[in-house]
């Protein structure tokens, strides 16, 4: 029986939403219990924006994110917000294109991938979040690598199918990044 | 089995209803609840159905009204303060003895409040919100499984006692996004005798109305209608009960309250705090008899609710103020911790585990 609570974290427009639900789908079609949670209102217009997302083995209960195990940010003021909300030997997963700074608590795993660098090098610069989230998939094993085309096709529009390769694109390279 | 979907709790009702049958909606943009209306606007067109957005909530529940003569299935949607406003038109439905659904995705009040979840409608929903006596069916999902299954139990149950029928979700139901499987497309009786729908000049003219000038006309217009509410409090009362077989301890909540006391009452269980949860489903009519038995039992109620204490009034009403009943609650957005709960539980349960 396993329950891992994730949250993701950024500014509006980074395609933190679109993570979450991503992850979501996933685990959907993995059989696992999910929910998923976004932040509405005025910092969904170019604030900071999150999402909850519990995977889990047995029924969800509250899907709301207080105690993240899997801290994903892409922003500064998401890092000073829920650095300390991670629980013990929690993972936090760093955006360090756009954060300068370390996770200062030492009892949780800090990964810093210079995600939005990389996404702009492989020629995919909106997609530093499917970059994380490979990682974040790597490290945390909160879904199966497995068959991911299926969760993407889920999540992207069937019209925008030529946007499939760039998710999968962004998805390996995070998947495969070592510092 | 049919398939599993991701969807919006908002998203699921709109579906949902479309699949009871209804296919006129009506209504006005308010968050927490707009993707009612955006998944109305989309489908409605592309299926013969009817999508308004009115001129305001008032005119979009008159328009409600309109339909709901008719004998069609018919519904409106909005957030807090945009119920108040169709309060007048609920209350004309209500005394016209017209069946329609509206749904409720409440947030922070009073007057404009905010944005963020609440349960704070609580009160208005379950004693009327508008004038006059009479009551709606209300019912509260705690899953997007129940927003949908709900919108199609809401339209039967407004059809068969003639009444209107409400969700009262709040703005985490209808944001947050859960499997859900889709109730399959049904009908529904549509030879209404009350309705009207032209005579043909084959039979006499059906009055759509709640003007009654004669004060025993009303009075007897109004226990008639009381009668029915009885057979609805006999017939329709739902509610779950979780842990409550060797429960020290209840915990009475509804909606996105009950999930988080579900995180809650597992922490306290784990601790060995014997403690349940009666979760009532439909507000109205509200499960008397399962807290009465419970209060028997139980040492001690916790109300948990978004607001500052309004279903707590029908838990001492149901025990008889047998047992203490105390109030665990967030309010104006805020949503309470699972922690806060179990330190709620902890205190209400003292030293004696």
């Amino acid at each position: 029986m396993s329950t891992v609570q994730l949250l993701i974290a950024g500014f509006g427009g980074q395609g933190v939403l679109f993570a979450g639900k991503f992850i979501a789908y996933k685990g959907l079609l993995e059989n696992k219990e999910i929910s998923w949670l976004p932040s509405y209102g005025p910092e969904m217009r170019g604030g900071t924006a999150n999402c909850s997302v519990i995977v889990s083995d047995t029924p969800v209960g509250s899907p709301i994110v207080s105690t993240p195990d899997v801290l994903m940010v892409m922003n500064l003021p998401s890092l000073d917000k829920y650095e300390d909300a991670v629980v013990l030997g929690g993972k936090i997963f760093v955006d360090s294109t756009l954060i300068d700074r370390k996770v200062q608590r030492t009892d949780v795993d800090a990964f810093y991938i210079p995600a939005t660098k990389l996404a702009k090098d492989a020629g995919i610069p909106t997609l530093a979040n499917m970059i994380m989230v490979g990682k974040m998939i790597k490290e945390t094993g909160i879904i199966s690598f497995d068959e991911i085309e299926g969760a993407l096709k889920k999540v992207v529009s069937a019209k925008r199918a030529e946007l499939l390769d760039y998710n999968l694109k962004a998805l390996e390279t995070g998947f495969n990044y070592a510092d | 089995m049919a398939e599993k979907v991701l969807m919006k709790g908002n998203e699921a009702i709109a579906e949902a209803a479309i699949r009871a049958g209804c296919m006129h909606y009506f209504g006005y943009p308010i968050t927490p609840q707009t993707e009612i209306a955006a998944y109305m606007a989309k489908r409605m067109p592309k299926i013969g159905g009817v999508f308004l957005q009115a001129e305001s909530e008032i005119a979009a529940i008159n328009m409600v009204y309109g339909v709901a003569g008719t004998g069609l299935r018919v519904m409106t949607s909005s957030s807090s303060p945009g119920i108040s406003l169709k309060g007048e038109g609920i209350s004309y439905l209500a005394g016209s003895d017209l069946p329609a659904l509206i749904v409720n995705v409440q947030r922070g009040g009073p007057g404009l409040g905010g944005i963020q979840p609440s349960q704070s409608d609580y009160f208005q929903a379950t004693r009327g919100g508008g004038h006059g006596d009479y009551r709606l069916i209300v019912m509260a999902p705690a899953s997007v499984q129940e927003m949908a299954d709900m919108t199609a139990k809401c339209f039967d149950l407004a059809d068969k006692y003639r009444m209107p029928a409400m969700i009262l979700a709040d703005g985490t139901m209808g944001q947050m996004m859960e499997p859900v499987v889709l109730p399959e497309p049904t009908d529904y009786d549509k030879n209404k005798p009350w309705a009207v729908t032209g005579t043909k000049c084959e039979r006499p003219h059906n009055i759509i109305n709640s003007l009654y000038l004669q004060p025993d006309e009303l009075e007897k217009t109004n226990f008639e209608r009381f009668e029915r509410y009885k057979q609805v409090e006999e017939n329709e009362t739902l509610y779950e009960s979780f842990m409550m077989d060797d429960a020290e301890y209840c915990i009475a909540a509804f909606g996105i309250a009950a999930r988080v006391a579900k995180n809650a009452i597992m922490a306290a269980r784990a601790e060995g705090i014997k403690v349940g949860m009666i979760r009532p489903i439909t507000l109205w009519p509200f499960p008397k008899k399962p807290f009465a038995e419970a209060a028997d039992k139980v040492k001690a109620f916790i109300s948990v609710e978004l607001s500052m204490g309004q279903m707590i009034e029908d838990v001492q009403l149901a025990t008889g103020c047998k047992k203490p009943v105390t109030l665990c609650n967030r309010t104006g957005g805020m949503i309470p911790s699972p922690e806060e709960v179990l330190a709620a539980i902890k205190s209400v349960a003292g030293g004696n585990k």
